[in-house]
């Protein structure tokens, strides 16, 4: 019986897998914080902010990928979760409730940049 | 209850709680959140092979109770209990069966921790897009869930119990 168990778990990883991969390279690192959006930033362009003030994660984008690079959290799950670059992918902070998340669309020009 | 029982849940209960302090030092196991090594899950298979699934249930809420007290906070309280409520609820059915060996009950239970800890995370961030970490949360839960299993099920034919 554990061998079907094992086969199930690893078969619904395949089908999840396939329905949810990430998609094509993404344009923007859209931030949020309690499930409100706060700000997005164009993957075009390097920048090093500081997300938030007491409770702060320091995002990174360099080389079309997002990144934390420090955070003030308890576990740096955020941080060990490295670089996003593709649409749907994410970086989550829950002690924070904050998600760095990869959107695809238009390359974004510097006039559309907002935050 | 006698006091070799009480001796032998405190036992149990500081052994998890020292697990759940040597895995915290092992950064790679939070790369995706939920995602665990689960030593922890080491004492709750032993209780659950050697002594009563009753027993299994209530050395595993303590430990998370008292982690979270000297450890953690709110947040990580609701995640870990989510974690290891779901992975009991299911773990406690498939025993009970008599079906499965220790390792497939193992292995379920490593995958459902998982799968109750991205739900939580789901919950408090409000957003349904950490589905994608589920892939990799259900092969992780099951390899650790396998090695967990086996190590505790030759850990529990050895210990001789006082």
């Amino acid at each position: 019986m554990d061998i079907f168990l094992i086969a199930g778990v690893l078969l619904a990883a395949a089908v999840l897998y396939l329905l949810f991969r990430p998609g094509e390279t993404g344009a923007w690192a859209v931030v949020t914080i309690d499930g409100q959006e706060t700000a997005r930033y164009p993957l075009s362009q390097d920048i090093t902010v500081t997300l938030g003030d007491a409770d702060y994660n320091i995002l990174m984008i360099s080389d079309h990928a997002a990144s934390i690079t420090d955070a003030n959290c308890g576990d740096h799950t955020c941080v060990h979760t490295g670089a996003v670059r593709r649409d749907g992918e994410a970086i989550v902070c829950l002690p924070h409730r904050l998600i760095v998340r990869i959107e695809g669309g238009e390359t974004p020009s510097v006039d559309g940049m907002a935050g | 209850m006698d006091g070799k029982h009480i001796a032998r849940y405190a036992l149990l209960t500081a052994l998890a709680m020292t697990l759940a302090w040597l895995e915290s030092l092992i950064p790679v196991s939070s790369a995706v959140p939920g995602m665990k090594l689960g030593l922890t899950n080491l004492v709750v298979v032993f209780a659950l092979e050697r002594m009563s699934v009753r027993d299994a249930a209530a050395i595993s809420l303590v430990r998370v109770l008292l982690v979270s007290l000297t450890s953690g906070n709110a947040y990580s309280f609701a995640y870990s209990l989510a974690g290891a409520a779901l992975s009991l609820a299911v773990m406690l059915p498939l025993k009970k069966t008599g079906r499965f060996s220790i390792t497939g009950i193992s292995v379920a239970g490593g995958v459902c921790h998982n799968i109750g800890q991205i739900l939580v995370a789901m919950a408090v961030l409000g957003t349904s897009r950490l589905v994608y970490y589920l892939p990799a949360l259900l092969v992780s839960g099951a390899a650790a869930g396998t090695a967990i299993g086996i190590v505790g099920g030759i850990v529990a034919k050895r210990v001789r119990l006082a």
